[in-house]
């Protein structure tokens, strides 16, 4: 048996674990739905077939994940920078304001260049909003946590004026909104015939920056400086490294990911800015970053299988007429066990061997007596 | 890994949908002889919200009950992308020919977008927006006049009100909201013209805590009598019947949460669209693209009186009732002062209840104090 860390126990562990506590969580949630009076396997079968069952599901599951995808790494990054901030919602809500108020500002180019212009003025709004939580703890020594939280009410509050007041289009009398964006800076599906149906290019930009985000923190010289100022501010400031440019530059870019995510709201579905975009999804990338470990590659599977739940949860209130607090249910038990199975890692197997040995002892004494 | 994964998965479906095969295969006769219309209704909130949207879930039931329907649900669907993969989901997946997608904020973009690629559905939606000249055939809006049950709430509160000043708590300034309240403070005037409605807006359409905080700031100065327009009204009207004040309900009714202290309410009655839309939707005639009406037409109701409404009270709003039940009856009929003192309807000039001219709306009336 398994006497010290072996080297492929780590990458084991590292599929083992989440796998096992999203089994524990299934297990537990067909217990929860049998004591309301539902059958277990009908509830599994719905939820797989929901989630993941055909083209349109993975479509579902896909669409509800892209989103936060951008909104989980505004957490992350300023996370590795060793921040709490959890404002994402408004840097969201600001990227949205962002995106449908450049239009009014500037005659801009249809097709690519246009979308990426209204895109990066959403980048640009969430990512001052964040770098503001970043800037204040740094050189006011105000708790980021609790600011970027403010800061995020005060971002709606300042939306909702500009899309109440000033930049309301006077033709959504019972729904306030701006002006819609022209059809050219509009963005797209990625491939409407084919399988992947209407998912829109918001998925690729989560997926890259994702991507991207991930091999900055571990491939580059300032990802390594970063993760050390997360790791030990003191020891950052003690080898010399720039502390408060790189927790600023960390926050900015978290927000400028939730800015995006607003942008791709407005350019991709809802097509203005109006209180529709305020929908919690950058309350929920907290919980999806967390849920990651603030690592910027494993937030793709994470939301996808947050995408998965809320699209099973769908299927699930209209066969079984469960409510929708249920899968609420059902994702608590998951985070629970996911995070509590956080307590296992680096010890999975060496846990193994006090019950083996404890067997070994009882077996031979069983075998003595027969 | 990753195909054996997607084998697993062809596998399970397999089985799944050889056992959905089997199970379906001896009521194929049946399915056949009766063919069930799918309906699909969407919520924004919770089904038991005591307010809007429990008024679309309580006709839902109802329609459950018809013979030859089959009724899918789905509540607390946020008007993003997930309202779109929830109609997908119930035309894809329920086989719903007909959706009730409820909140207004699902229209634009969200059934502009599918009912162009699903031409074999009908999406009926609540909310005046349909608009014959831009928008497709086979989408259509359902709308009901309850600004007619609201004026009966102000004459009921005219009545009760000891204080003369009646509190109105609403989401936006926005034409439905402005019409409500000015009916409201319009009913009540007509008891008594030196009644006077506060207005406060809580900026939206569920702000339980905002709700509560204004309830208690019109109670302490002085309101006696409470309605709304928000989502879910239930905080309002615990509140203030916690503060020993009246209130009239507004979506569905509240009569449960406060007894005593609840005088009346303006209610949906959807049941009445929901059927004509759905016998359309039966009988293969053309979807109604454009379903309105008030009192007369039983697209909206009032709660029964509550214990504490006086005999004086009950028979006025039963006198204008009667009239608006013969359609002699115009709420906005001239001469209307907004709260400036600028008039806003001249004398002699009654918009009747289809008059595009409401829709429009962005001012108070006089005695409404407030601000839009």
């Amino acid at each position: 048996m398994a006497h010290g860390p072996r080297s492929w126990h780590a990458a084991a562990e590292a599929v083992l674990l989440p796998t096992g506590a999203l089994a524990a969580a299934l297990l537990a949630f067909g217990v929860f739905v049998w004591f309301g009076g539902y059958s277990p396997v009908e509830t599994w079968t719905l939820l797989f077939r929901g989630a993941f069952g055909d083209a349109f599901s993975w479509q579902n599951t896909m669409q509800r994940a892209a989103p936060l995808m951008l909104t989980a790494l505004a957490v992350a990054l300023p996370a590795r920078a060793g921040l709490t901030v959890i404002g994402g919602e408004g840097a969201l809500v600001l990227g949205a304001l962002g995106c449908a108020g450049l239009p009014y500002l500037m005659p801009l180019p249809e097709g690519t260049p246009g979308s990426a212009l209204v895109l990066l003025a959403g980048a640009a709004f969430g990512a001052v909003w964040l770098a503001l939580a970043g800037a204040m703890r740094q050189w006011r020594g105000v708790n980021e946590t609790i600011s970027s939280l403010l800061l995020g009410y005060i971002a709606i509050a300042l939306f909702k004026h500009f899309v109440e007041g000033p930049m309301r289009d006077p033709a959504s009398l019972n729904k306030p909104s701006t002006r819609p964006l022209a059809e050219g800076l509009r963005i797209g599906p990625i491939a409407p015939d084919s399988l992947l149906g209407d998912v829109h290019w918001g998925l690729v930009i989560g997926l890259v920056l994702c991507v991207v985000a991930g091999i900055w923190l571990s491939f580059t010289a300032s990802g390594f400086a970063l993760r050390i100022v997360g790791g030990n501010p003191r020891t950052a400031r003690l080898v010399g490294l720039p502390t408060d440019r790189l927790v600023v530059a960390a926050c900015a870019a978290g927000g400028a990911c939730a800015g995006l995510a607003g942008a791709v709201e407005v350019a991709a579905v809802h097509t203005a800015a109006n209180a529709s975009v305020i929908a919690g999804l950058g309350y929920t990338g907290i919980l999806v970053s967390f849920v990651a470990r603030h690592n910027p590659w494993a937030i793709p599977p994470v939301a996808l299988l947050f995408g998965g739940f809320a699209a099973a949860g769908s299927l699930l209130q209209r066969r079984l007429g469960l409510p929708d607090a249920s899968v609420l249910v059902l994702q608590g038990f998951a985070f629970v066990f996911i995070l509590a199975a956080e307590a296992l890692r680096g010890r999975l197997f060496q846990l193994q061997m006090p019950t083996m040995a404890r067997l070994r002892l009882v077996a031979p004494a069983g075998g003595a007596k027969a | 890994m990753t195909t054996q994964q997607w084998n697993r998965r062809d596998w399970i479906k397999g089985v799944g949908a050889l056992g959905a095969g089997t199970a379906s295969a001896g009521w194929a006769g049946l399915a056949l002889a009766q063919k069930p219309l799918s309906v699909g209704f969407i919520y924004v909130g919770p089904r038991d919200d005591y307010g809007y949207n429990q008024a679309h879930a309580e006709a839902a039931a109802m329609v459950r009950k018809m013979a030859g329907v089959k009724v899918v649900e789905e509540e607390n669907v946020p008007e993003t992308n997930a309202v779109q993969k929830t109609m997908q989901g119930m035309i894809a997946q329920d086989g719903a020919t007909l959706l009730f997608p409820t909140s207004f904020g699902y229209f634009d973009p969200h059934i502009l977008a599918l009912a162009p690629k699903n031409p074999d559905v009908r999406f009926a939606h609540c909310g005046g927006l349909w608009d014959a000249t831009k928008h497709p055939k086979n989408a259509g809006s359902f709308f009901g006049y309850i600004d007619e049950a609201q004026y009966l709430n102000g004459v009921v509160a005219g009545h009760t009100s000891k204080s003369k000043k009646l509190g109105f708590i609403a989401a936006k300034p926005i034409p439905q909201v402005l019409r409500n309240i000015n009916a409201f403070t319009m009913g009540a005037r007509s008891v008594d013209p030196t009644i006077t409605t506060t207005v406060i807006f809580t900026g939206d359409w569920s702000m339980p805590v905002k709700e509560a905080e204004a309830t208690n700031s019109l109670a302490d100065q002085g309101v006696d009598v409470f309605t709304m327009h928000v989502d879910g009204p239930k905080v309002i009207v615990e509140t203030a019947a916690k503060r020993g004040k009246f209130v009239c309900g507004y979506h569905a009714s509240q009569a449960k949460l406060a007894p005593a202290a609840y005088l009346t309410g303006a209610e949906w009655n959807w049941i009445t669209a929901y059927t004509q839309i759905i016998d359309a939707a039966k009988s293969g005639k053309p979807h109604p693209n454009f379903v309105r009406g008030g009192l007369k037409d039983g697209f909206v109701k009032s709660s029964p009186y509550g214990s504490s409404v006086g005999e004086a009270a009950r028979k006025n709003a039963e006198d204008v009732r009667a009239k608006m039940m013969k359609g002699a009856f115009d709420i906005f009929a001239g001469e209307v002062k907004d709260n400036t003192g600028k008039v806003v309807i001249a004398k002699g000039k009654a918009y009747k209840q289809t008059d595009v001219e409401l829709e429009g709306m962005n001012y108070l009336v006089e005695g409404v104090v407030g601000k839009v």
